[in-house]
C-alpha cells in the first residue's frame, strides 16, 4: 500500500483531483461557490419539508442537524460510488494510450468525492453553530468513522469500475441497490421509528451504523448506534472483519482486471 | 556490450474476439454455455533485445503487430505469455496529448499531461519553461486550449512528451505532426537523440526509408511473426522483399542487366552536377538484342515529379546497332533529380529492359525563379 505512493502517483492523484475540480463548476457564474451553495440550498429544502410537512424527526434533539449530517454522509457514498465506478471508463483514453497507474484513477475518484464531502461539512458546521448544537468529546472519534466511510466506498469502487469495464449493466443494477440501500437507511426517519425486533437487523448495514455513529459524535448523544442494539462482536468486529476483506477481495479482482482495461475498453 | 534496456522474451499477444461482443450482463450469461470467442493471435514468439543508445526500428505494415507490439513495450498490453523486461524510465510517442482537455488553459493541461507521463508536480514546474519555449506558445499559456489551433496544441503535447527526458523512448512513425518548421525541430531533436549515448528508442514505421536513415538496427514483423533482426538496411531490404517482390527483383537485377548509361556534360566528362542550360548528354549502350525496337529516357525529380519523357519511336528515330547517346538541355530548376531507362519492343509495354535507378544529377539554376522548370515569360506593365 505504502509502496503505491510513489512520487509520480502522488503527483498524478493531485493532478486528476485538481482538474477534476476546476472541470466541475467550469463555466458556471458562481464557480466554486456552487460547491457550497449546492448542499446549502438541498439543506433548506429538506429542512423545510421535515420540520413543517413531515415531521418525522419530532421527538429526536437537533433534528435538522441530524437530518442533514445524514444526508451529507450518503450523498457522499452515492457520488463516490458512482464516480469511482465509472472512473476507468471515463479515463478511457489515458487508459487505452498511455501507462499509467490505474488505482490512481480511483483514487483520485474518490478524493475528488472527500473534496466535496469537506465542503458539505463546513455547511453541516454552519447550521449546527446556527441551531445551537452542543459538541461533545465523542467528536474526536469522527475521523474513525469518516476514514471507515471512504474505505467502503473505495473498496466498491475498486470493484464496480473493474467489472464496470466488462458489463455497463453494472450501472443501473447499482442504481437500483443504492435506491434499496436509501429507504433501508435511517436516513430520513430517525431510528425510533424503527420497531424495536428490526433495529438490529437494519444496523447490520455498514452505511446505517456509520451514519448513526457519526451523529452520536457529532449532533446528539441520543442516536440509536449499532453498538446500541448489536452484540459487539457484530456491531465492531464482524463490520472490520467484512470491510479488511472487501477492500483486500477487490484489490485483488481490480489489479486482476487492470492488465487488460486497455484492451478491452 | 552496453546494458540492455529492454529485453523481449518470447513474448506473444492474443485477443480474444467474441462473435457478439459480451458487453452487458445478458449477454454474457447467455454466451456462458456457448463460449463463442476466436482467440486472435496477434504477435507469436517475439524475441529480442535493445541496448542502451541504440536507435531500434520495427518495421511491418499495418495490421503486422507492430503497433501491439510497441503497446506492449509501453505497458498499456501484458503480454499474453512470455515476458518484457524495462530497465529505465520510459516515455511512449504514441500519441502525444493524453488527457488534454479543452477547458483547461495551457498551463494546466502541461501539469496534468506531464502527471499522466510519469513527471512530478516539481519536475513539471522545474521544465515548464523549457516546455513553453520548445512549443513556442508563451503567450498562449493562460488561454484555453480549446482557443489553440490543431498545431499549436500538437506542439504544446509534443513539447511535454520530449521533456519528460525519459531514457527510453518509443516513437510511432505517425507523430510527423505539426508545420513543416516545427516538423525539423522535432527531426533535430530525435538527431539529438540518437547522438546522445544514454538514450534508447523503439522506433515504430512502415517507412523502410526512414527506419533506413534513423535506425542502427531493426526487426522486421509480418502477420504476428518476427522475420527478421539485424542491421537497419537489411531489415529495409527484407521488408521489401515481403511487400513489394517485384521491385526488389528488379533492383538486383538492374545491376545484373546487360545494359549501361552514363551522364556528361558538355565536354564530355562524366559528372552528377549540372547547371541550368548546361547541356548533358546520356551515352547508352547495350547487349545487341532483336527484341530491342525502341529506348527511352524519363527524368523525375527526387519527389517523384515526372519532369520529362521521350524515347526514339516518339522522335521518329530509328535504332541503329547497340548504342546512342541522347543529348538535352538542363533547363530545369534547382535539385535533384533521377533518371529511368526503358528498352522496349513493339510497344511500351513490351519491356525488354527497364531501369528504375538510372543515373542521377543534380542542378543548380539561378535564384531568380522557382519550379520544376524555366518558362519564356513575359511582364507587361
Amino acid at each position: 500500500m505504502l509502496a503505491f505512493l510513489t512520487p509520480q502517483n502522488k503527483s498524478l492523484l493531485r493532478q486528476l483531483v485538481i482538474t477534476d475540480f476546476k472541470l466541475r463548476y467550469q463555466g458556471s457564474v458562481l464557480g466554486y461557490f456552487w460547491s457550497l451553495l449546492k448542499p446549502l440550498l438541498l439543506f433548506g429544502v429538506l429542512y423545510g419539508v421535515f420540520t413543517y410537512v413531515l415531521p418525522l424527526g419530532k421527538g429526536v434533539p437537533h433534528y435538522p442537524a441530524y437530518l442533514l449530517l445524514g444526508v451529507v454522509l450518503w450523498n457522499f457514498f452515492v457520488e463516490a460510488t458512482n464516480m469511482g465506478m465509472g472512473s476507468i471508463i471515463g479515463r478511457g483514453d489515458m487508459v487505452r494510450k498511455v501507462k499509467i497507474s490505474k488505482p490512481s484513477i480511483v483514487i483520485a475518484s474518490i478524493l475528488s468525492a472527500c473534496v466535496n464531502l469537506g465542503f458539505n461539512l463546513i455547511v453541516v458546521g454552519f447550521f449546527m453553530i446556527i441551531t445551537g448544537v452542543q459538541i461533545q468529546p465523542v467528536v474526536v472519534f469522527l475521523p474513525v468513522i469518516l476514514i471507515e466511510l471512504v474505505a467502503l466506498a473505495l473498496a466498491l469502487s475498486f470493484f464496480l469500475s473493474a467489472l464496470y469495464v466488462r458489463f455497463r449493466d453494472i450501472a443501473p443494477i447499482w442504481e437500483v441497490v443504492l435506491q434499496v440501500m436509501f429507504y433501508a437507511t435511517p436516513i430520513i426517519y430517525p431510528m425510533t421509528l424503527v420497531p424495536v425486533r428490526l433495529r438490529g437487523f437494519l444496523m447490520l448495514n455498514p452505511i446505517a451504523q456509520i451514519v448513526q455513529d457519526a451523529r452520536e459524535m457529532l449532533v446528539t448523544p441520543a442516536t440509536i448506534t449499532a453498538h446500541e442494539v448489536l452484540p459487539f462482536w457484530l456491531s465492531v468486529i464482524v463490520p472490520c472483519v467484512v470491510l479488511g476483506l472487501l477492500t483486500v477481495a477487490s484489490v485483488l479482482f481490480f489489479k486482476k482486471s487492470a492488465k487488460s482495461f486497455a484492451e478491452n475498453l | 556490450m552496453s546494458n540492455v534496456r529492454i529485453k523481449v522474451d518470447h513474448v506473444s499477444k492474443s485477443f480474444k474476439l467474441p462473435h457478439e461482443r459480451t458487453n452487458s450482463l445478458k449477454q454474457a450469461l447467455l454466451a456462458l454455455n456457448r463460449r463463442s470467442f476466436e482467440k486472435f493471435k496477434v504477435l507469436e514468439d517475439v524475441s529480442f533485445e535493445v541496448h542502451e543508445g541504440e536507435f531500434f526500428g520495427i518495421l511491418g505494415r499495418n495490421g503486422s503487430g507492430k503497433s501491439t507490439l510497441l503497446k506492449l513495450l509501453a505497458e498499456i498490453y501484458a503480454p499474453s505469455s512470455g515476458k518484457i523486461q524495462i530497465d529505465g524510465t520510459l516515455t511512449p510517442f504514441i500519441e502525444v496529448g493524453v488527457g488534454f482537455n479543452d477547458e483547461l488553459t495551457g498551463r494546466e493541461n502541461v501539469f496534468l499531461n506531464g502527471a499522466i507521463l510519469g513527471l512530478t508536480t516539481k519536475e513539471i514546474e522545474q521544465k515548464y519553461s523549457e516546455i513553453v519555449a520548445f512549443a513556442e506558445l508563451e503567450r498562449f499559456m493562460d488561454q484555453k486550449l480549446k482557443n489553440y489551433s490543431s498545431g499549436m496544441r500538437v506542439r504544446l503535447a509534443f513539447s511535454v512528451a520530449i521533456q519528460a527526458h525519459n531514457k527510453i523512448l518509443l516513437i510511432d512513425e505517425v507523430l510527423a505532426v505539426g508545420d513543416e518548421r516545427f516538423q525539423d525541430k522535432c527531426l533535430k531533436i530525435f538527431s539529438q537523440i540518437k547522438k546522445d549515448p544514454t538514450k534508447t528508442v523503439v522506433f515504430v514505421s512502415h517507412d523502410m526509408g526512414a527506419v533506413q536513415r534513423f535506425c542502427d538496427r531493426a526487426i522486421v514483423v509480418h502477420d504476428g511473426k518476427m522475420v527478421f533482426i539485424g542491421d537497419a538496411t537489411d531489415a529495409a531490404l527484407e521488408y521489401k522483399k515481403l511487400n513489394f517482390p517485384e521491385t526488389v527483383i528488379n533492383e538486383r537485377d538492374e545491376a545484373k542487366m546487360p545494359v549501361h548509361a552514363r551522364l556528361c556534360n558538355q565536354k564530355g566528362k562524366p559528372t552528377t552536377v549540372f547547371n541550368f542550360g548546361e547541356q548533358a548528354t546520356m551515352h547508352i549502350k547495350w547487349k545487341p538484342d532483336q527484341r530491342i525496337k525502341n529506348v527511352g529516357v524519363a527524368l523525375f525529380r527526387d519527389d517523384d515529379t515526372y519532369v520529362f519523357g521521350s524515347n526514339t519511336i516518339l522522335d521518329k528515330i530509328t535504332i541503329k546497332g547497340d548504342e546512342l547517346d541522347y543529348t538535352f538541355q538542363m533547363d530545369l530548376g534547382t535539385g535533384q533529380y533521377y533518371t529511368r531507362i526503358g528498352f522496349f519492343g513493339d510497344t511500351d509495354a513490351d519491356k525488354v529492359y527497364f531501369i528504375n535507378n538510372g543515373p542521377q544529377f543534380s542542378v543548380a539554376a539561378p535564384v531568380q525563379w522557382q519550379g520544376v522548370t524555366y518558362i519564356e515569360h513575359d511582364w507587361r506593365v
